[in-house]
């Protein structure tokens, strides 16, 4: 059942070392879409969201949503209210297309609302 | 082979001594041939120049056309061309922008419309040497070649500070070789590095430059001294400290005796001919009848011009500190990007008005120059393209020699305080067709030591621009009726019928290998990237390339 | 089976903008075994890399001959009225001039992967300029290193032992402990350890915060409340603005942080301002940090044949450029575009929703190594030798130094330039065709 409780964050977009080392096995291997396909959250807004890592989440911004599983960043990585994933696929989509007149959409600093879906273990 | 055959063009070839005699041309395999003697030869093509007159391709021997400093500029300054010209593609040829810094097939195909077959990029480092013969891959018809920066270079800094003639020779040398190049240039000399180091700038040659314990003076004499020794076809090519600075005369005085007599050419020598004092505008004035006086005494000193012209353009040079000066003095936007170990680059954009004192007194030094030089095998025709104008101004230039009237035209409409300033009004002198024929191809070929260029003599690259005769100058040089380069016609009026892409000319000088490990030492210990990814490979000459001999006096 | 094994030195390694030319190849049996000096991504780079499998070509996902595929897609791009051609960032310079040729031939937009990486930073450069150098300077020079909105550990790893916090310099007698470090960003990345300053800045405050110091360095004063909400505080700044203005050669290193993030190419034009500003008082420069190994190299060529850097389109016979109108992003989101060719790249993984789904409804070209989303969707796919590790070839370094390839193998499949090259052929051979039937 969905948890329709949502919150609002701020979503980075970027590199990895392991988005870089794995994109060269492949765009279709396991280790690439595992890497991009997953949302980190600071620790302390997964207790606070009753999250454990592996949960599958909806990460929904004004352009486009998706459900990808969560994963707690490391120790003080990232502020609470910061959410990152590795650039690819499914960061594109929750990109807006407007570049604003510079040939690149804001992929950095986009608002979010932040979901719980489901837990693996149910 | 085929032969063409030019028959009844005026012929102003000031090498071989001809001036206006109607004589006919013949050409075979790109080159310039005696009329054959058998009668079975074939005769391909004839070109009929009656009525006309014809002189070599131009060589422009001073410009800023290739490499990496040209190309930020390029990317810097996309409002210099949107309104400007633009070169549209036909079937045989690439689509191009214009302005200022015009894009590389661009470049060629005005170059060549305009009646010039070579031309020579005045500045560029070794590290960028690979980026500067792959846009000269891409700058189609003209031969060219390029000068290598070396007065701010590290390693040459040290051999002078330590008085290692020899090893300064065997690394310039080497450097040359490993790049491509085809002359040593020195820009700002030890002032580069010492604003790359933290400080100002240089404003005397006999300042110390600080952590390479040497002076500019010692530079100079050093490098002038190693271009001899190794033989180069041009001699040591200097852009003067202090450049642009009122007072600046006596540094380029300094310059010229610190020569003591050796071979040497003063670049864009205008910009170095000033009188007065930094902190007073108002003092600003001409200084060129004394340099002209110490020039017209010493043949073995050649120059160019660097000849300002009214309008917008952008200033392009290896001086940084000079960039940042200018920045500070227009507010516009200002490009810097120094090359480790070796050079500085300075990019902003400027626009020369009429109406402003010391540009009109820039204008007119510039004129001055060509008129009290007076033997015109030493000074060569230049804008320093893009700094003081752009080389499409070289026809507005030659109007300004050779019709005092209209050159008075002009000084009357530009700031009033200009005519005292300089003696540009008394002067009457009107150049003449044959000594235009030398400051925009003879001399210039001759001063970079091209035996093959700029003359139509036996022997001589069949590069040959015909022009219709017409008592409006501009229009006669603007548009050139026919030019031929390696003996085959590329442009008709203004149209590009063949794209040829031109020759590389560089210099190889032998040096001894002995050197080499000295040499590897300090590179890597500095630079960051591999020694054995530095020098440049055939493969990125243009055309053929053209090995250009160094002959040891 | 033969067991050659042969060392390539100084091979060239393209994975990142760091393109280190160091690197020691192993290759046993077209197979790169060892990747001396390569950091993790380059590892990954050469040792991933294998000869490749499956056709040279394809036509709508069939086997076709490369003369087929080629007709084909000079048919595609020649009958289109808006075509597009973008990528080229993981290609040589050689195959890139190529494809800017073909662009103005068929009278395309042609756009680089720039546009979605430091594009911005192309347009603040416009803007006010830039105070940059080649990283050797930094090497010798710099004795404060900030880097802002950029996580080298992870980007770049090799960018400060091989250049600019590690090395001993000729100025800087004993390497790091002559440097400090500041790093800024709103996450403490796995770079942030290796720095001696860390400021951690509010998501989509960089703007803000870089005028603040650009007032601080000219000294107009600045109240604790300017900088609410920014994350920072003026007892940070202070200091570093002192030793922005102290320091002997300063130099910014800039991300995607900036460029991607709300204000974009005004974050960089603050922070090219900034460093501008700091020449005043000492040497200081900002450096875009960019991004795959050879974007830079695009960025040349389409300037010095284009006049201009990314964004341009040919279809008026001559180059105008419009960030915005013409980049890629911009031509399929809008539906703009009526057919593509996408060489080294792959929008179909990257770009927004609209634009990929517009992507996929017009008919294109790709050229590329690997299989991508991107050469799944084209309707004529080229498989690719790889430049750096099969094709020589030129590419050009962050800082705009030239460095040569040296491939370690042979690859059965035909380089980008060599494709582009045939296809550059056909379609000027089918022009002259068109125009003497209509004559």
């Amino acid at each position: 059942m969905e948890n329709k409780h949502e919150e609002l964050f701020i979503l980075i977009a970027g590199r990895s070392s392991r988005q870089g080392t794995s994109m060269n096995e492949s765009k279709f291997s396991k280790d690439y879409l595992e890497e991009i396909g997953t949302v980190q959250v600071p620790p302390e807004d997964m207790i606070r969201l009753g999250l454990v890592s592996g949960d599958l989440v909806c990460v929904r911004s004004d352009f486009g949503s998706i459900k990808i599983p969560c994963i707690a960043a490391k120790e003080k990585e990232l502020p609470s209210g910061l959410l990152f994933i590795a650039y690819g696929d499914w960061s594109s989509r929750l990109m807006g297309s407007d570049t604003h007149g510079t040939g690149m959409p804001n992929s950095k600093g986009t608002d979010v609302y932040l979901s719980k879906v489901g837990s693996l273990e149910t | 082979m085929a032969i063409t055959r030019i028959i009844g063009g005026k012929i102003y070839d000031p090498t071989n001594g001809i001036n206006g005699i109607v004589r006919d041309i013949w050409m075979e395999n790109g080159k310039i041939i005696a009329p054959p003697v058998d009668p079975d030869s074939v005769i391909e093509k004839v070109i009929d120049a009656t009525g006309r007159i014809i002189m070599a391709g131009g060589v422009d021997m001073h410009c800023h056309i290739a490499g990496p400093k040209v190309n930020l500029a390029r990317k810097m300054r996309p409002e210099d061309k949107r309104n400007a010209r633009h070169i549209l593609k036909t079937p045989l040829t690439r689509s191009g922008t214009v302005g200022s810094v015009p894009s590389t097939f661009a470049t060629g195909y005005l170059y060549a419309g305009m009646g010039y077959t070579t031309a020579f990029d005045a500045a560029v480092p070794p590290l960028g040497a690979r980026h500067a013969h792959e846009e000269f891959q891409d700058t189609p018809i003209l031969d060219k070649g390029f000068f290598l920066l070396m007065g701010n270079n590290h390693y040459a800094l040290q051999q002078i500070a330590a008085k290692e003639p020899e090893k300064l020779k065997h690394f310039a040398s080497w450097l040359l070789d490993s790049a491509k190049g085809y002359a040593i240039k020195l820009v700002n000399p030890g002032g580069v590095e010492v604003w790359k180091s933290g400080g100002a700038n240089i404003h005397e040659i006999d300042e110390d430059i600080g952590h390479f314990n040497c002076t500019p003076r010692q530079i100079i004499q050093g490098l002038t001294q190693t271009a001899m020794d190794i033989g180069l076809p041009h001699p040591v090519h200097i852009h003067c400290n202090n450049l642009g600075l009122p007072g600046n005369w006596h540094t380029t005085m300094a310059t010229m005796d610190a020569l003591e007599g050796r071979n040497a050419h003063l670049t864009h020598i205008q910009f170095h001919s000033y009188g007065g004092e930094p902190d007073d505008q108002s003092k600003f004035c001409s200084k060129t009848i004394e340099l002209a006086n110490f020039v017209n005494s010493h043949p073995e000193i050649t120059v160019d011009v660097g000849q300002v012209l009214f309008g917008e353009t952008t200033s392009l040079t290896g001086d940084g500190p000079l960039g940042y000066y200018l920045h500070k003095v227009t507010g516009r936007k200002w490009t810097n990007a120094d090359t480790e170990m070796e050079a500085g680059c300075g990019i902003v954009p400027i626009t020369y008005k009429e109406k402003s004192f010391v540009h009109a007194l820039q204008w007119a030094i510039g004129l001055e120059w060509y008129l009290l030089v007076k033997d015109p095998w030493q000074i060569s025709m230049s804008t320093d393209h893009p700094n003081g104008g752009s080389f499409l101004a070289y026809p507005e230039i030659i109007q300004l020699l050779m019709d005092r009237n209209y050159r008075n035209e002009i000084l009357q409409r530009i700031h009033p305080r200009v005519l005292e300033r300089t003696s540009l009004k008394d002067i009457p002198r009107e150049y003449t067709l044959e000594e235009i024929a030398i400051i925009t191809r003879a001399g210039p070929a001759r001063t970079l030591g091209l035996i093959n260029k700029g003359h139509l003599g036996i022997g001589a690259d069949a590069d040959v621009t015909i022009y219709n005769e017409s008592p409006n100058i501009l229009a006669m040089f603007e548009l050139p009726f026919f030019v031929i380069k390696s003996g085959k016609v590329v442009v008709d009026k203004g149209e590009i019928r063949l794209q040829v892409p031109g020759n590389t000319l560089y210099v190889s000088p032998s040096y001894d290998h002995g050197f080499v490990p000295g040499i590897r030492k300090w590179f890597e210990s500095f630079y960051t990237i591999q020694f054995e990814n530095y020098a440049v490979e055939d493969k990125y000459l243009s055309g053929d390339g053209t090995l250009v001999p160094c002959v040891k006096k | 089976m033969q067991n050659e094994l042969k060392v390539v030195s100084n091979a060239t390694c393209t994975y990142c903008g760091c393109v280190c030319d160091d690197i020691e190849l192993t290759v046993e049996n077209n197979h790169i075994t060892k990747a001396k000096n390569a950091c993790v991504l380059g590892k990954a780079w050469f040792l991933n890399h294998s000869a490749g499998e499956g056709p040279v070509a394809r036509i709508r996902g069939k086997e076709a001959t490369v003369e087929e595929a080629v007709e084909e897609a000079a048919r595609i791009l020649l009958e289109a009225k808006f075509p597009i051609v973008y990528g080229l960032s993981d290609t040589t310079c050689e195959a890139q001039r190529v494809a800017v040729a073909i662009a103005d031939w068929v009278g395309a937009s042609i756009d680089t992967t720039t546009s979605v990486c430091h594009g911005p930073s192309g347009m603040a450069f416009q803007g006010v300029g830039e105070i940059t150098c080649s990283l050797g300077e930094v090497k010798n020079r710099a004795d404060l290193v900030i880097f802002w909105g950029s996580n080298p550990a992870e980007s770049h790893p090799r960018h400060w032992g091989r250049y600019s916090t590690m090395p001993k310099g000729l100025f800087i007698p004993n390497g790091r402990k002559d440097r400090t470090v500041v790093l800024v960003d709103v996450r403490r990345t796995k770079s942030a350890p290796a720095a001696d300053i860390f400021l951690q800045i509010k998501p989509r405050k960089d703007f803000e915060v870089l005028w603040i110091l650009r007032a601080l360095v000219k000294g107009i004063p600045i109240a604790e409340s300017d900088l609410a909400d920014t994350g920072v505080s003026l007892e940070q700044l202070l200091p570093l603005v002192e030793k922005m203005k102290s320091c002997k050669f300063g130099v910014l290193f800039f991300g995607m942080g900036l460029s991607m993030t709300r204000g974009k190419h005004l974050n960089v034009e603050a922070a090219l301002a900034l460093a501008r500003d700091l020449n005043e008082f000492t040497r200081f420069y900002a450096n875009p940090m960019r991004g795959h190994g050879n974007v830079t190299g695009a960025d040349n060529v389409v300037s010095w044949q284009t006049g201009y850097p990314f964004g341009v389109n040919l279809g008026r016979g001559y180059p105008r450029f419009n960030p915005g109108e013409f980049t890629t992003t911009d031509t399929l989101a809008r539906k703009e575009a009526d057919a593509a060719m996408i060489i080294a790249s792959d929008p179909m993984g990257n770009f927004s929703q609209a634009a990929r789904e517009h992507l996929a409804t017009i008919p294109f070209i790709a050229l590329d190594t690997k299989e991508t989303s991107t050469t799944r969707a084209a309707t004529v796919a080229f498989t690719t030798a790889t430049y750096g590790i099969n094709v020589p070839g030129t590419v050009y370094r962050m800082d705009d130094v030239p460095i040569p390839l040296r491939p370690a193998f042979e690859s059965p499949f035909p380089s980008d330039e060599k494709i582009l090259r045939a296809l550059e052929k056909k379609i000027l051979q089918m022009q002259k065709q068109k125009l003497e039937a209509s004559n």
